[in-house]
């Protein structure tokens, strides 16, 4: 087995996930699975290949520009109101499931 | 008004010419999603007050004899992974399950300028995560053409809406076939765009590299008038692309004399269903008749891009969902401890199976030691994929082949199995992968009458072509 229990709490840890034994059970049968069907892909010789990690990688590029400028539209020019007005205070606090008018509020970050 | 019949375009005129309001329109809409939608659960929220509002504008137009916008009064729905200022919207999770957006997506906000109706909120697997519209948190979709069966996924309340003529046409969103593959189950159109076609601004992003919006109509010509609206650069999506917006409907009727349609031997081989693979061939054979010329084509790595798929997909999802937290938004956890605690448990109680899984298998991939291994070997393998494209067009205009390997399965069918669930996208995620645009077009029905589509990927940014193609062959039906 490729991935174990350890694994998966290891792993369920990096992500935030509280899961439940039930789940973790379930996830080490699944991610095995999966993972068992994914290393079909160690059968491809990949050592010349550039990776892609998005598809403007392959076209939309002007190639007379050096690095991240090459993606021509990426960026465009500092603007004190950016492309539009930030959102209200009050707006952006209003899916909070917790706030006091002012700030998010949380429980204690530091625990002593 | 028969609402079976109604395209874009019959909706338009009859609101333009003041056979019906853009009012009564509506209202007939909500009373057939009212009648119809309990056995379906294509629709998981209504927003008749913004519906009527833009009708009653609509209609103001109208009675005064100005000039209509494109899609005025037209009735359209919108899925749930969306985002609609002011109308809940929940991309199919608990974890937004009261979420009200405060702005929305550019694609509805273009929709709704050109004059569009907005319905309400479509039903979709969970963060658009699945294959047949059985992951949604609420409930799931019963395909309108034989209800114990799914619409497939993720956007399957996008096609089943089409399909049971609760909206005249809807968006929907395509990551690894997420429209194209509940088009071919429901027998309506979908079409993903070619990767920055179409702002992702207010799409709720599952992987940012791999997600696309793009429309559900009856015809070819619907989806390219909503794509006409769609498209098109906007500066708050940096990967939309600076490219002009063809005519698309005008391009419809260009000829296809001539037209190099490759079929891929890859998507020919087994696990392909007998029927499925009888209603492609009659409609190869009927594209040929129309002077098209068949050429065989091969995308010799066809059969790894589910695994590659599956790592660079799940990746890009376990970051995207990592702001899924209980802090600004969503769904927190009561009784917890600490900061950490409410972070783990929120984000466990909140999300589904589904999505623990592929933010599971993402985080993995992700992770120190495995890296290289698993999402830089899918990053190269997607070059690879791109490449057996970029090939191939360089022989043929468009290549075409079966959208799924099956007809619609049973509801519960697969849901035990992830992998198997996974393995039936095997001809829908390589377009995802190389960022190119793809139709499903209804083509026929297997003998328990389920529908059929045919797949036609095209050139990077050439969506003309593959609508052209896709108005001809209905022309024949």
């Amino acid at each position: 087995m490729k991935v174990t229990a350890k694994d998966v709490a290891y792993v369920a840890d990096l992500a935030n996930l509280e899961l439940t034994e039930q789940e973790r059970e379930r996830m080490v049968r699944d991610l095995n699975s999966i993972l068992g069907h994914v290393d079909s892909l160690s059968e491809l010789d990949t050592s010349d290949v550039p990776p892609m990690a998005q598809v403007s990688d392959r076209f939309g590029l002007d190639d007379s520009r050096q690095g991240s400028d090459r993606f021509a539209y990426a960026s465009r020019d500092d603007a004190p109101e950016g492309l539009r007005k930030s959102l209200p205070h009050e707006v952006a606090l209003a899916n909070a499931p917790d706030a006091d008018g002012t700030f998010f509020k949380v429980p204690k970050v530091i625990e002593k | 008004m028969d609402l079976r019949n109604l395209t874009i375009d019959a909706a338009r005129s009859a609101v333009a010419e003041g056979r019906t309001s853009a009012t009564a329109l509506a209202e007939s809409y909500f009373s057939k999603i009212e009648s119809d939608d309990p056995a379906i659960g294509a629709y998981l929220m209504l927003s008749k007050e913004r519906a009527l509002a833009k009708a009653a504008e609509v209609d103001s137009l109208v009675r005064k004899g100005e000039k209509l916008p494109p899609l005025a009064g037209v009735p359209l729905g919108i899925k749930d992974v969306l985002v609609t200022k002011g109308v809940r919207t929940t991309a199919g999770s608990k974890i937004l399950g009261n979420y009200i957006p405060p702005y929305d997506s550019t694609a509805v906000a273009r929709l709704e300028t050109a004059g569009a109706v907005v319905l309400g909120k479509l039903n979709c697997d969970e963060f658009a995560m699945g294959s047949s519209n059985e992951n949604s948190a609420f409930k799931p979709v019963h395909n309108p053409r034989d209800l114990t069966r799914v619409p497939g996924g993720s956007s399957g309340g996008s096609a089943a809406a089409v399909a049971a003529h609760m909206a005249v046409a809807t968006l929907g969103s395509d990551t690894g076939g997420s429209i194209r593959q509940p088009a071919s189950f429901c027998g309506v159109v979908g079409l993903k765009p070619t990767y920055g076609r179409v702002s992702r601004y207010g799409l709720i992003a599952f992987a940012s590299s791999l997600d696309n919006i793009g429309p559900f109509a009856k015809t070819a010509k619907d989806a390219a008038i909503m794509l006409h609206t769609i498209a098109g650069r906007d500066p708050m999506d940096s990967t939309s692309a600076e490219l002009p917006v063809p005519d698309y409907v005008a391009e419809l009727e260009k000829s296809i004399q001539g037209m190099r349609v490759g079929v891929a031997k890859e998507y020919f081989g087994e696990g392909l269903e007998a029927e499925t693979r009888a209603a492609i061939d009659s409609a190869i054979q009927k594209l040929a008749s129309l002077g098209c010329e068949i050429v065989e084509v091969s995308l010799p790595h066809t059969k790894y891009a589910i695994p590659a798929y599956y790592l660079v997909a799940t990746a890009e999802a376990s970051s995207n969902l990592a702001r899924f937290d209980g802090v600004r938004y969503g769904y927190r956890a009561q009784g917890v401890t600490s900061l950490s605690d409410m972070y783990r448990r929120s984000r466990d109680q909140g999300f589904g199976a589904e999505v623990k899984r592929r933010i599971m298998l993402g985080t993995y991939a992700l992770s120190a030691g495995y890296y290289d291994a698993y999402y830089l070997k899918a990053q190269r393998v997607r070059t690879l994929l791109t490449s057996d494209f970029v090939e191939a067009f360089k022989k043929v205009d468009v290549i075409v082949g079966p959208t799924s390997p099956t007809p619609a399965f049973k509801l519960g069918e697969k849901v035990d199995d992830p992998l198997a669930m996974y393995l039936a996208d095997i001809y829908t995620v390589t377009a995802n992968l190389a960022g190119i645009p793809g139709i499903s077009i209804p083509v026929g029905n297997s003998k328990a009458n389920l529908p059929i589509g045919m797949q036609i990927f095209g050139k990077h940014f050439d969506e003309a072509s593959i609508l052209r193609l896709a108005h001809a062959y209905e022309k024949t039906r």
